[in-house]
């Protein structure tokens, strides 16, 4: 089975008010070393990956990974494709924040076999990227998304936020006309999540933001579906939308419970059965990687029970839902037997539905996901 | 060993929580040398581990210590603990039956309470010696000379020869016992009578049963003898006689006068109670020892397995302990919101709490438990009466006549700054004053009659709050009068919560109804669809709130294939979930099964 391979870039210009992944301040000193870690945590996998396994799906993640220079950036892309084997098809993503990038370094990533980028907009209106703290405002990401259409980019993505402090229903409709307008193949609408520990989530705490009410996100998340929908894009995931055949093959993976190789500070990996995370600090990441350590934190092995549950719960994310075949095929058990009283309640709650084929979250379940997500746990 | 008659002393130590009692009869123990330093725990007469952390005691103990006098004579003198706590009045009144005099422990700096007032008067009705023994001298705060002239001014008792001690550090514990052979009169009786011991307390063992401490009156008592319990009729074999010392250790026979134990296979402590008297079932004495009563359960309260499938655990549990505890009585109770589980009684709250603690420390059991209650006299149109203990099981509107309900006399005493607070605590409770008294300068007593059901819905902790924890209560029965009480009830997505319906005063019934449905509220969690809330007296609703539908609930972001992370979470809103009660289609958490309890009805 061909796996995907996730690297972690964990660098940014400035980090967001809102963002609790793992980024450090960028400067050029910390990026050579992470990039030198960075190798030999790939010679280390390399040379255990089972011969064979090939590579489908790369995504280059952060943090920020357009904050590293050009050079840098084309150096990580050959050594991931020196040292694992990629399929010929391979789908590899490379997250873009819209102040990092200039046609040069689109032009330099689509030569090195990047074939879909993923711009983070957030929002069209300058008031509400202040508030997130973003480095960028609207017109970097009409440049961004023109240069990367001129360098030959077919398959962008566009990340939005929605129920952001002080975002109105108008702002918001205005957001995704923009960006709709801007014809990408592929976008990804998160509701805004206040993370503990970020500045956003502390300024609510003392009452200088507002954070967005219930009723209003759902009648944004209600538009969001609706304005995307009439405009050509298939609603596929909880919080994605594609144009047809322009779904995100890495995303997916996840969602199938699939296989997956994570480098990097804070990076995730799922193999063999098990599942392990890498240390977020950057200095025990290098230090470990050069002393030839797995700079893992976490580890644990899977029993079929556990790849059951996982299974289930990211794959009833996607709006078609849990493949009954597929669920018998893999674990020789039927999802309905798995879990009896919970799909029947669930079912009689009016938040999934059982059809011939699938297990799937209905309009009302799509919203209350948590609630259904839950019982399979 | 033998001691005479008329060198043995039996005693009792009366003190507040926290006054001293424990370390004192620690250092009597160390200074007689019925135990050395090195074997000395910390506090051995408190055993059990609850008490220790509570700083109470719940089970009495009985040990004997040998002291030389400084003329050189041995005397035997028994210790007889007592509990400390209101609950807990009619076995300290037994205790007090098995002795001839008391130590008044009293802290140096903070004087009498109401307990042990209520103690002091309760030894002075036996006629025991009382012995003054102002403690805990050796602090900077001690006034002495103010505590002695409490002692004197408040319960009359001459103060002068008062022991100034400090168990912490030893003084004064020579003197101590110096008096207590000099001023305790030795024991009465005659061993060559018929038997009568009384049994002040007992203890399980599971391998020999019931072990009841006694106290000798008249006779002797020895193994191989059949005794006869004179209040249950109840015979058994002695098949030991033995003394703590405070190991227990097994004597030849207890004699007029004496203090020990006995085991006699004796399987279940409702055939052995405390008060009772031990007889000769061959020569039985021709009547029993006074005061015997049956403990009457005050409050009552359901508990219920948070597992349905730990039901009989439960049972178990509830057996276990009432060997051992002939005032817990429990029997099945089912309810529609919560499953089956008991229906139990208790001597107060205290002992609800502690019981409550036991199972789930020593039986790792998960329970619910209920508002407590207290037994209301619900006179029917029929003309009958029934005794009502739970309120889900009042009768409706129209076949009640009348309902009565128990009511105590407190005692609170209070620094003088603090009357107004109380009084207005008091009145609050619907209780009706009765006098106030000035101890000495800065400290008053006041006396009420309150509902006792009152008292059990957070007094105390209100008590201690409104007087920065200065005031002490006691309280006892004065019997039952009739109020004006409904019955309230709760309906969740309106189907009724049988667990949380409460009898309440009318008059109150719309403010605690509020206050009730309110924090109801706050603790149901959202669902996919809205839960109105209500209070309701018969059909008509005097309360509602409504827990607001969620309408949307989603981890939006999936990110870098850490499932585990969001696994985790999933876990513990399921954990969180897994200790609700389904009531209907509502999930409702357990803390909404006590709101009853905590609601403030200013809220």
């Amino acid at each position: 089975m061909d796996i995907g391979l996730y690297i972690h870039v964990p660098f940014c210009l400035q980090k967001c008010r809102y963002c609790d992944f793992v980024s450090y301040p960028y400067n050029k000193d910390d990026a050579r070393s992470y990039l030198q870690a960075l190798e030999r945590e790939m010679q280390y996998y390399a040379r255990r990956l089972t011969p064979g396994r090939r590579v489908s799906t790369v995504f280059i993640g952060g943090g920020t990974p357009t904050v590293l220079e050009t050079g840098d950036l084309t150096k990580l892309l050959e050594n991931a494709r020196r040292y694992f084997q990629w399929s010929e098809d391979a789908e590899v993503t490379v997250e873009a924040n819209p102040g990092t990038i200039n046609k040069h370094k689109l032009y330099m990533l689509h030569q090195m076999g990047v074939n879909r980028l993923s711009l983070g907009v957030q929002a069209y209106q300058s008031r509400l990227l202040n508030l997130l703290g973003r480095v960028h405002d609207y017109r970097q990401v009409l440049q961004g998304v023109s240069a990367a259409r001129q360098v030959g980019f077919n398959n962008l993505n566009l990340d939005l936020i929605f129920g952001i402090p002080g975002q109105s229903l108008k702002d918001w409709q205005e957001s995704l006309a923009m960006l709709a307008d801007l014809q990408p193949e592929h976008l990804a609408c998160y509701s805004l999540q206040l993370e503990e520990g970020t500045p956003l989530a502390a300024a609510v705490e003392r009452g200088e933001v507002t954070p967005c009410r219930e009723e209003l996100e759902l009648k944004m998340y209600n538009k969001l579906i609706d304005f995307l929908t009439a405009r050509g894009y298939r609603h596929y995931e909880i919080s994605n939308f594609s144009k047809p055949g322009c779904q995100c093959r890495h995303n997916l993976l996840y969602w199938h419970n699939g296989e997956y190789l994570g480098l990097g500070p804070a990076a995730h990996s799922h193999l063999d059965m098990q599942r392990w995370s890498n240390t977020a600090s950057i200095r025990q990441y290098t230090g470990q990687v050069l002393k030839n350590v797995p700079p893992v934190t976490e580890r644990h092995k899977l029993t079929k029970k556990d790849v059951m549950i996982e299974t289930a719960f990211m794959g009833l994310r996607l709006l078609q839902g849990l493949d009954r075949n597929e669920f018998y095929r893999r674990f020789g058990q039927r999802i309905t037997d798995v879990w009896p009283e919970e799909v029947k309640k669930l079912c009689h709650q009016g938040l999934l539905e059982l059809t011939d084929t699938h297990l799937r979250l209905t309009g009302k379940g799509l919203r209350l996901a948590n609630l259904v997500f839950r019982e399979f746990v | 060993m033998a001691i005479s008659q008329d060198r043995i002393r039996n005693f009792c130590i009366i003190a507040h929580i926290d006054h001293g009692k424990s370390t004192l009869a620690d250092r009597l123990l160390e200074f007689t040398g019925t135990l050395t330093k090195r074997e000395m725990q910390e506090q051995v007469l408190d055993t059990m581990e609850l008490e220790k952390e509570r700083g109470i005691t719940i089970k009495m103990q009985a040990v004997r210590l040998i002291y030389k006098d400084k003329s050189g004579q041995e005397y035997m003198l028994n210790i007889i603990d007592t509990p400390g706590h209101v609950d807990f009045t009619y076995e300290v009144s037994r205790s007090l039956a098995a002795c001839e005099g008391a130590l008044l422990v009293v802290d140096a700096s903070q004087g009498i309470e109401a307990q042990t007032l209520a103690n002091v008067y309760l030894a002075l009705e036996h006629d025991l010696e009382i012995i003054p023994v102002i403690n805990k001298i050796d602090l900077p705060s001690a006034e002495p000379d103010r505590v002695k002239q409490e002692i004197e001014d408040v319960i009359g008792l001459d103060a002068s020869d008062a022991v100034l001690a400090s168990a912490k550090t030893g003084r004064g514990v020579e003197e101590i016992l110096e008096q207590i052979v000099k001023k305790i009169p030795p024991p009465g009786g005659n061993d060559k009578n018929p038997l009568k011991a009384l049994i002040f307390d007992s203890n399980y063992d599971s391998y020999k049963g019931v072990i009841p401490y006694i106290r000798v009156k008249e006779g002797t008592i020895k193994k191989g003898m059949q005794i006869r319990m004179m209040a249950t009729g109840a015979q058994f074999e002695v098949t030991e006689v033995g003394i703590f010392r405070p190991a227990p250790t097994v004597v030849d026979e207890l004699k007029a006068g004496q203090v020990g134990f006995i085991a006699a296979s004796i399987k279940n402590v409702k055939e052995c109670r405390v008060g009772d008297t031990i007889t000769d079932a061959h020569r039985p004495a021709d009547k029993p020892l006074p005061g015997y009563k049956k403990a009457t359960p005050m409050v009552f309260c359901g508990l219920y397995p948070v597992e349905n499938a730990n039901y009989d655990s439960l049972r178990d549990a509830l057996e276990k302990l009432s060997l051992n505890d002939a005032s817990l009585v429990y029997e099945p109770e089912t309810s529609d919101a919560l499953g089956f589980g008991f229906r139990c009684g208790f001597l107060g709250l205290l002992h609800m709490e502690i019981i409550q603690e036991r199972l789930e420390r020593e039986y790792r059991l998960e329970i619910i438990t209920t508002a407590p209650s207290v037994v209301y006299h619900v006179y029917t149109t029929g003309g009958g009466m029934v005794q009502v203990e739970n309120p889900s099981k009042m009768p409706g509107a129209g076949e009640v006549e009348r309902v009565e309900e128990p009511f105590v006399k407190a005692t609170i005493m209070v620094p003088k700054d603090y009357v107004g607070a109380v009084m207005e605590l008091c009145q609050n409770r619907r209780g009706i004053f009765k006098n106030m008294e000035y101890m000495g300068m800065t400290r008053v007593m006041l006396t009420y009659e309150l509902p006792l059901a009152e008292i059990i819905f957070d007094f105390f902790d209100q008590l201690k709050s409104s007087t920065r924890g200065y005031a002490s209560l006691d309280y006892e029965m004065s019997g039952y009068r009739e109020t004006n009480l409904v019955k309230m009830d709760i309906l969740v997505n309106n189907e009724p919560l049988d667990a949380l319906s409460c009898i309440t005063h009318r008059d109150k019934a719309y403010q605690r109804g509020r206050a009730l449905v309110r924090k109801m509220r706050k603790l149901i969690p959202r669902h996919h669809f809205e839960i109105p809330i209500q209070a309701a007296i018969g059909n008509k609703i005097i309360a509602r709130e409504t827990v607001r539908a969620l309408r949307k609930d989603v981890l939006a972001k999936c990110y870098g294939g850490d499932v585990t992370r969001k696994r985790k979470l999933l876990e513990k809103q399921k954990e969180g979930k897994k200790r609700m009660k389904q009531v209907g289609s509502v999930e409702v958490p357990q803390e909404a099964f006590m709101a009853v309890l905590s609601v403030d009805d200013d809220e």
